[in-house]
This record gives C-alpha cells, sequence and structure tokens, in this order.
C-alpha cells in the first residue's frame, strides 16, 4: 500500500512526539510537495504579473498561469473560457448574488437552499433579501438525511422560483448528493442552479457537463492547493451574459475618462492582478489528483469510512450525524455528544496530535435544524489510514475519562 | 500545566452557583456563537456590591469552571472594580496560562457578569 501522506509535508510534523493525525480536511488539505514546488519555481524563477509585461519573464508566467486554468478545466471537464478564478468558493456565491441574481431577480422571486448549506451560501442570499427582498426558502431533510422530495416538491411548486443553489455534500452530515434529477428538473422550469462543490472537489470526480448546473463554485484550499483561490465554472449561456462585478486592469478593452469597455471572457470577469501563484499551485493539485486516480481514491475512502463506520458501534457516547450508508457519504464525520463538550474534545484531541474541529462548521442553520448545538468533525482523505482511525478512537476513550 | 488541570474539572463537573436566582436584581445573556455555547448570568446586588452570583446555560468545561469560579470569586466586589478586569484576571483565578484558542471560552461567564452590570448602569 503506498502511503500517500509521505507527499504532504505538513503530516511530517510531530507535536509532543506525537505523528500529526490530520482530519481537518474540510476546513482546509494540506499541501503537497508538488504542489508547494509548483507554487515556489513561480516565485524562484518567474514571478512576473501575467499578460502585461513584453518579456520573456512575464511570458512564461503567463504561460504557467495559463496551462493550470487548462488543467483546472480538464479536471472539472470544462472548457477553458467557462472558468473564472475567484478568490475562494465564498467569492462565488457573492459574485453570482451580486451579479446574475441582482440584475434577474425582483422582490418577491424565490431563492432555495438546502437546510444544510455552509454559510457562505446562506449570508450572500441573505444579504440580497435585505438588498431587494427576494424570498429565501429551504428544502428539508428526510430521515436518511436526503433532501426530502415533499419539500423539493413544494419548493418546485412556486411560480417565483428563480435560482436553486444547493450544496453537493454536506461539510457536516458528510451526506453526497445526487443532484442530476433535480438539476434536470430545474432546467425545465427555467431555474438557474447553482451547485457549492466546495466539499465534494476533493472526493468524487467532476463531471460539469453530465451535472448540468449553470453554475458550480469551488475553493481550491480544500483540495490541496494553495487557499486564496476559488473557482467559478458557468455555463457559456450564462456567462455570456454576466455583468462584471469587479472593475479594474485586466478586464477591459479601452478606458476613456467617461466610460469604458471590456475584454473577452473569461478575463473580463478577473479584473486586477490575480492571486498567480495560487492558481499555478491548483493546476498542480488537479495534475496530482489525476495522476492517482479517482478510482485509486475513491477506493481508498470507501476503506476508511467503512472501516470507521465499522468500529462506531463499540463508542456509543460518539453520536455520528448523518446516515452510516457508506456509498453516499464522503469520508467525513461529525459527532455530538451528550455529556461532555465537542470543544473540549477537539482541544483535547489536538494534545494527542490529532486535528480535528467543533463548532458549528459554518453551518448554523442545519445545527439549530438538527436540534444540536455544536459538533465535531473529523474529516478524512484519500491519505488518511486506518491506523490514525484507531489513534482517534484510542484518544477519545482517554478524553471521555478525563471530561466525565 | 494542562488547561485540563483537576481544579478546572472539579469546576466543570460541580459547577458552584448553578441555576436560576430567585429575586436577581439583573441578569445578562452571553452567547459564543461559535460553539454554541450560552451563559446567563444572574446578579444580586447590594448597592455597588455583588452579594451572590448564579449562572445558568450550557458550555465547555473552560467556559463553565471558569464561571464556576468567578461565581465564587468576585463575590463583595465592587461592581465598577469587576467592569475593570479582563483575561489576565480570569487567568489568575484559573490559575493557568489559557491559550488563545481558549480565550473566547474563559472570557464568557466574565462578559455576561460586566453585561448585566452594564445593564444595571443604564
Amino acid at each position: 500500500m503506498i502511503d500517500y501522506r509521505l507527499d504532504f509535508p505538513l503530516l511530517s510534523r510531530r507535536y509532543k512526539k506525537k505523528q500529526l493525525i490530520y482530519f481537518d480536511n474540510a476546513a482546509t488539505s494540506p499541501k503537497p510537495e508538488v504542489v508547494i514546488k509548483a507554487v515556489l519555481k513561480y516565485y524562484n524563477f518567474q514571478g512576473a504579473n501575467i499578460r502585461r509585461g513584453p518579456n520573456f519573464l512575464a511570458e512564461d508566467a503567463t504561460k504557467s498561469f495559463d496551462e493550470a486554468r487548462i488543467a483546472v478545466a480538464n479536471f472539472i471537464k470544462a472548457k477553458k473560457e467557462e472558468i473564472i478564478f475567484t478568490s475562494g468558493a465564498t467569492a462565488g456565491f457573492n459574485f453570482i448574488a451580486r451579479t446574475w441574481a441582482e440584475k434577474n431577480l425582483k422582490k418577491g422571486d424565490v431563492v432555495a437552499l438546502s437546510i444544510a448549506e455552509h454559510h457562505a451560501n446562506i449570508v450572500p442570499w441573505l444579504q440580497l433579501k435585505k438588498k431587494i427582498g427576494i424570498v429565501i426558502k429551504y428544502i428539508e431533510l428526510d430521515e436518511n438525511y436526503n433532501f426530502s422530495a415533499s419539500s423539493l416538491a413544494e419548493i418546485f411548486k412556486d411560480k417565483r422560483l428563480k435560482i436553486l443553489s444547493l450544496t453537493q455534500a454536506s461539510n457536516v452530515l458528510g451526506y453526497y448528493y445526487d443532484l442530476k434529477d433535480i438539476i434536470k428538473q430545474a432546467r425545465s422550469l427555467g431555474v438557474l442552479t447553482i451547485i457549492d462543490a466546495a466539499q465534494s472537489i476533493a472526493h468524487k470526480p467532476l463531471d460539469v457537463k453530465e451535472l448540468g448546473a449553470d453554475i458550480v463554485i469551488f475553493s481550491a484550499h480544500k483540495m490541496f492547493a494553495p487557499s486564496g483561490v476559488g473557482v467559478l465554472y458557468l455555463r457559456p449561456e450564462i456567462l455570456k451574459n454576466l455583468e462584471p462585478f469587479f472593475g479594474g486592469g485586466g478586464m477591459i478593452e479601452e478606458v476613456e475618462e467617461q466610460s469604458f469597455t471590456t475584454t473577452d471572457i473569461p478575463f473580463r470577469f478577473e479584473a486586477g492582478t490575480p492571486n498567480i501563484e495560487g492558481v499555478i499551485g491548483l493546476g498542480a493539485a488537479c495534475k496530482y489528483l489525476e495522476k492517482i486516480s479517482w478510482k485509486k481514491i475513491e477506493a481508498r475512502e470507501l476503506e476508511i469510512t467503512r472501516y470507521l463506520l465499522s468500529l462506531l458501534d463499540n463508542y456509543p457516547f460518539l453520536n455520528l450525524l448523518g446516515g452510516r450508508d457508506e456509498k453516499k457519504r464522503l469520508p467525513l464525520f461529525s459527532f455530538s455528544f451528550s455529556k461532555i463538550h465537542p470543544h473540549d474534545v477537539a482541544d483535547l484531541l489536538g494534545e494527542e496530535a490529532i486535528i480535528s474541529r467543533s463548532g458549528h462548521h459554518c453551518a448554523e442553520p442545519l445545527h439549530r435544524y438538527l436540534k444540536i448545538g455544536a459538533s465535531l468533525r473529523l474529516s478524512l482523505a484519500f491519505y488518511n489510514t486506518k491506523e490514525e482511525i484507531d489513534s482517534f478512537f484510542k484518544a477519545m476513550e482517554k478524553i471521555k475519562k478525563i471530561l466525565s | 500545566m494542562n488547561i485540563y488541570a483537576r481544579n478546572i474539572l472539579d469546576h466543570y463537573k460541580n459547577p458552584r452557583n448553578r441555576g436560576v436566582l430567585k429575586g436577581a436584581t439583573v441578569s445578562f445573556k452571553s452567547l459564543n456563537s461559535t460553539c454554541g455555547d450560552q451563559i446567563e448570568i444572574f446578579l444580586k446586588m447590594e448597592g455597588e456590591i455583588i452579594k451572590k452570583i448564579n449562572f445558568d446555560g450550557h458550555g465547555c468545561a473552560i467556559s463553565i469552571a471558569a464561571t464556576s469560579i468567578l461565581s465564587e470569586a468576585l463575590l463583595e466586589k465592587k461592581a465598577s472594580e469587576v467592569l475593570s478586569l479582563d483575561l489576565s484576571a480570569v487567568q489568575s483565578l484559573l490559575g493557568i496560562e489559557i491559550s488563545a484558542r481558549r480565550h473566547k471560552c474563559a472570557l464568557i461567564g466574565l462578559k455576561a457578569i460586566q453585561g448585566a452590570l452594564k445593564k444595571l448602569e443604564k
């Protein structure tokens, strides 16, 4: 068995003589050496701004950046013109809310979300609600934590439904939602579909054409690439009628004292100097994952998921949120406790060099819906091992003794 | 020293002065939204002097223990004196260094007490 942990310099860190166990990939993932090297190569040998200077250095940098865009496009089966680089998934949602939505929606129009959304896919809509008076509706969950069919049907009946913005995988429940039919139905009704792939992107292959959504949004830093970069995929039909949100350098054709004209897609949506090294790092991360192959990544993740779930019955004080169907979840597990506080657990796990997260994971409405205050989240990735899971359970026994 | 030291765990497992205080002069709720924690403070005052502190709600070991310790330590203190307390005062009462990641937990009780006192001032 290949130990993929060796690819990640961070994972060789020790804390109190214990080997670091990183179970917080849903918050941000460690970066493999190939990504770090790609960023370093830009810093050490290219360093120039892109699409500006008429010299070899600028040309080298521009080439690296453009190649990265192609790598990212290939990774999600899109065309390079269909990709806009943002500063992250959050920026993507804000961009759509403030451009397409603000232009096309009127007071009383409905934006439907699921109750399992991350705040990044809630707050921009709440801001728009404040600004123009849209109505926000939530799709509830069924007993298996899937989107409730009756709740969906209810939402689709609403004549004023204009946007359906859904996560592909819950960052708390770990549930991976099959969205194809929902997207198809939305399209037939002329409803814009936005998919939050921030959690799913590092775990499952994404084919944007097959998925069929109008817009797909994700961040680089949750898929082994630098932070400060996000991807906004838009279907060409949506893209061509979209107004830029940011104005500035790099997005214009011509600027006069009282007017300006914009340049081509996608550059007109990327005003200012982009996060060049971050995008280059993202390109390297895409190639890294493709080299390992989705087949191997998915097989490994299924194996560790199955292993963790199989041991849960021995620890009844760990109440798993979400279902146990291994085929429908990411290797992401959140727990609530009846007697101990997740914050204490996460702190004490840290003392065992196990990195986890406690809180509501930027999904407060979901926690309220589930009637829990906070949860402990373990979010694994393909490189994590069964031995690390054993260490977690061993640490949990110890922590339970300390706190109760 | 470990933040889960014995006296902290003792206050966490057997919190002092927990429960609603009937006939309180003032009450105030403090939230820590990232953890979903909530502490409600009840104060009984005699003029400027705190005569009794009770608290209710839920939180992690650090927030419960810190509030429990404060509910004993701040009795007979003047409102103006308590309003000037900060993290360092809580740290010295807890007897340990609190790392930055737990500052909010350590402070939730003090903030609620100060919130109640400020409410009285108005």
